[in-house]
């Protein structure tokens, strides 16, 4: 037993930090470290900084653009870009559908989509959910019927984050309405210019467009836009949900939203001291960052088992980390204190409203909003109840 | 012992929940809090109408002369309703002048609904220490005049008049040199800020730059009315936690058994069906306080009015945030849209938690009493 990175991983580490302060641009930093809300052109650029250098893709296989660095690598890299405030590169393209693709695509759909993805020439979406099939995804009733050369789509997904800037939806369609219900589903890839479809904004209770629900009338999607085998799709879904096991504990953000918390809780006062100086709120934080620390070392122990399947150890981390990051919204919260209850969506959004007298207060303005938004955490990818089935089923056997 | 609302106080909600329910809708109250007003002069009128600006202020200045306890029920269907209008700082500023006494004339205008009131007590350093107080007090007894900066005031860009607390003498966080004062909101030396809250209440940053204002009471004075003033006003938010509490959870019950996943209703999952119940035993226990709350608000006994608001306000705060947190999760996706009621209330939950003190600053206060140390 060793719990030291090598001196390799720590020279790696360095490149990485190297990389970081040379090209974060410095307003994009500024946003995500003050929980501003990002827009399409800030995911897109930082986007394409990190394909200029090589990067955007660490997880892909070298022949496709990825980077080679084994799971350490890609850990410290995740880790050292959200210390430094990036911006996150988006799971949709990159970490959902491209493994997909490269694992059951054809090799027309490998060439064309998978460049585009490394470098960001389309804004991807997933379109999973709808109304009547949340938790229970393999109910849903979005219908794919064949037509010549094409299928043609009818129904409604909702939740769909961000689709209002995609390019390409990918979707689980019902093909054969008469088997087992999760034997009928395909795997669609879908242009979003596509005739028939259309896009409504859901707003979030932060009043932040960040979902959507999507409509399907009649919309032809080519044949050759079916990825793997029609009716195998809940397979490509299952393993699509696998795949990206220890990222989703976001353990650098929380690291980087812990070192907010404490400067913030240094700034702020009770009785003419720093409220981290209060034995009371200290012991909160403390407690907070002993369950980074151990999730932080779950991950670790994740990653150095690498090459066994992906398994339900995904739900502990997935629980854990969403637990932890609310708990530091909540906390951030309760230390901004009354400040918290002013609601400015003009700064939110990173443009000048209401004249705001001092640092402190334009600090504290995003946080209440930031834990309404983090609400989200716990319900999506597999609500945090879901993912409790799945260790009492998986791993426990009962 | 009785714990049921007298016959005029179940009155008095009723009528108040039918005008809500008629009037006073989700969508209604959505264009409200979205207008540039952010209030709605109608919605003033029939508070008014129903007597609700009347009802805490005394007989003898044409009001009813209510205690806490008839407040309760009214704060509850507040609640309830999720009204944003600026009530709870009228009627609090009405608690503040009638503990200091010697103005009559002001009283009987807010009870006959002339005048709306703001309290601007807070500063950006004092979070939850309403003696932690920069602002000054200037010029001799007959001529004061005001100056500093008041924020998160609520209702402050709605008010006719505001009620400003400032110093003295004394440093900074002593109880001894502080003074209320009345203050215009139309005269000079005044900057008002109007924002938006995030429950979609108003709440406005006050600069008071030498702003002409009126004593209350002698210069110095004024914790002890402070302090039993926002005593009350703090009971009066459990009430209103409670209503809001006591909604949400009936519609997250009803989201249960109506939601279907895996071909039965989601409430039929024992996970969730434990978690009803822990939310639950939560709003029983914090409708229980509230209660005693609003029994001893009015107390003269200061300590314990203290202690047992104070355990209100951490019972109360702390089923709010479970209540709340649950119920948005137990909605999935739902929990999370602007256009479900289920997170206006999580929200206005969450601004409550974070006024007239936190569930630390009560445990705080609580374990500081001093019959707290007698074995
Ligand atoms: C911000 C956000 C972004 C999203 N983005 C996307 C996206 O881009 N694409 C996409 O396809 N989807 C997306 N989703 C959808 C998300 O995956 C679903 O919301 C989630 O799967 C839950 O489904 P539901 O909302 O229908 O809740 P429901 O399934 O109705 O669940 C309601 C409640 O019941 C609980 N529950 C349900 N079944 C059980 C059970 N068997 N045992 C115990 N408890 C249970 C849930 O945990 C939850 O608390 C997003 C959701 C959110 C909130």
């Amino acid at each position: 037993m060793d719990l030291n990175y090598s001196p390799e991983d720590d020279a790696f580490r360095q490149q990485v930090r190297d990389f970081l302060a040379a090209n974060l641009p410095p307003d994009l930093r500024r946003k995500v470290r003050g929980h501003l809300r990002l827009g399409k052109d800030d995911y897109v650029r930082w986007h394409r900084i990190v394909a200029a250098q090589g990067w955007a893709a660490p997880g892909w296989p070298v022949e496709y653009g990825g980077t080679g660095w084994n799971a350490v690598q890609r850990h410290i890299w995740d880790e050292e870009c959200a210390l430094a405030g990036a911006p996150p590169i988006l799971p949709f393209g990159v970490n959902m559908v491209a493994p997909v693709i490269m694992a059951f695509g054809s090799a027309a759909q490998k060439a064309h989509f998978l460049p585009r993805i490394l470098h960001c020439d389309d804004w991807w979406c997933q379109g999973y959910s709808e109304p009547g099939a949340g938790s229970d995804l393999a109910s849903l009733a979005t219908t794919a019927v064949r037509d010549g050369g094409h299928y043609v789509v009818n129904g409604q997904k909702t939740w769909t984050t961000l689709a209002q800037h995609a390019d390409m939806i990918f979707c689980l369609v019902r093909t054969d309405p008469a088997a087992r219900k999760q034997d009928g589903i395909s795997f669609l890839l879908i242009d979003m210019k596509s005739p028939g479809i259309t896009v409504r904004p859901i707003v979030m209770l932060d009043e932040e467009h960040e979902v959507n629900e999507v409509f399907f009338d009649n919309v032809r999607v080519p044949v050759e836009n079916l990825v793997g085998k029609e009716n195998q799709g809940w397979t490509y879904a299952k393993f699509l949900l696998g795949h990206e096991r220890t990222g989703i504990a976001a353990v650098g953000r929380s690291k980087r939203e812990l070192r907010f918390l404490k400067a913030l809780a240094l700034r702020q006062q009770l009785g003419g001291r720093p409220l981290l100086d209060d034995p009371v709120f200290a012991a909160k934080i403390a407690q907070v960052e002993i369950e980074l620390m151990a999730l932080e070392v779950t991950v670790l122990r994740t990653i150095a088992q690498e090459d066994r399947a992906p398994g339900p150890q995904a739900s502990l981390l997935k629980i854990k980390g969403t637990e932890v990051q609310q708990a530091l919204a909540e906390l951030m919260v309760e230390a901004a204190g009354p400040a918290a209850l002013p609601f400015d969506s003009a700064l939110l959004e990173g443009r000048h409203g209401i004249a705001h007298d001092s640092a402190d207060e334009m600090q504290a303005a995003p946080l209440a909003a930031y834990y309404f938004n983090y609400r989200k955490t716990s319900i999506y990818g597999g609500s945090n109840e879901i993912q409790k089935n799945i260790i009492a089923r998986m791993i426990l056997g009962l | 012992m009785d714990f049921e609302p007298k016959e005029e106080q179940r009155q008095l909600a009723d009528a108040l929940r039918r005008w809500i329910e008629r009037d006073y809708g989700f969508a209604a109250r959505r264009d409200i809090i979205h207008s540039p007003a952010g209030e709605s002069p109608e919605a003033w009128r029939m508070l008014v109408e129903l007597g609700l600006t009347a009802l805490p202020v005394p007989e003898a200045q044409g009001g009813f002369g209510g205690g806490a306890a008839d407040m309760f029920f009214v704060m509850q269907e507040l609640g309830r309703g999720l009204v944003a209008e600026p009530y709870f700082a009228t009627v609090l500023g009405a608690r503040v002048l009638q503990l200091a006494g010697g103005q009559e004339e002001l009283l009987e205008r807010v009870a006959a609904g002339e005048v709306k009131l703001a309290c601007a007590l807070g500063e950006a350093q004092s979070r939850h220490d309403l003696a932690d107080i920069a602002a000054k007090v200037s010029g001799p007894v007959d001529a004061a005049a005001v100056s500093g900066v008041k924020t998160v005031v609520e209702g402050g860009g709605q008010a006719d008049m505001l009620i400003v607390s400032a110093r003295s003498h004394g440093g900074q966080r002593d109880r001894d040199g502080i003074s209320l004062l009345l203050v215009d909101a139309g005269t000079s030396g005044l900057v008002i800020r109007d924002g938006r809250a995030i429950d979609g209440r108003r709440c406005a940053g006050v600069t008071f730059d030498h702003a002409p204002a009126t004593l209350l009471g002698d210069p110095g004075t004024a914790w002890p009315v402070l302090e039993a003033a926002t005593d009350w006003g703090a009971a009066l938010l459990c009430a209103e936690a409670v209503g809001a509490m006591d909604a949400l959870f009936g519609a997250t019950l009803d989201y249960l058994k109506t939601r279907r996943q895996f071909g039965v209703p989601i409430g039929s999952f024992q996970a969730l069906q434990h978690r009803m119940a822990d939310m639950f035993i939560h709003l029983e226990q914090a409708r229980s306080m509230a209660m005693l709350a609003a029994a001893k608000a009015d107390s003269g006994d200061a300590e314990e009015r203290r202690r047992v608001v104070s355990a209100a306000r951490v019972r109360v705060g702390e089923a709010a945030r479970f209540v709340g947190q649950q119920a948005v999760q137990l909605h999935g996706g739902m929990g999370i849209t602007d256009e479900l009621p289920a997170a206006h209330w999580f929200k206005r939950l969450t601004a409550i938690g974070l006024t007239l003190g936190d569930v630390d600053h009560h445990l705080r206060r609580f374990a500081g009493q001093p019959g707290f140390r007698v074995a």
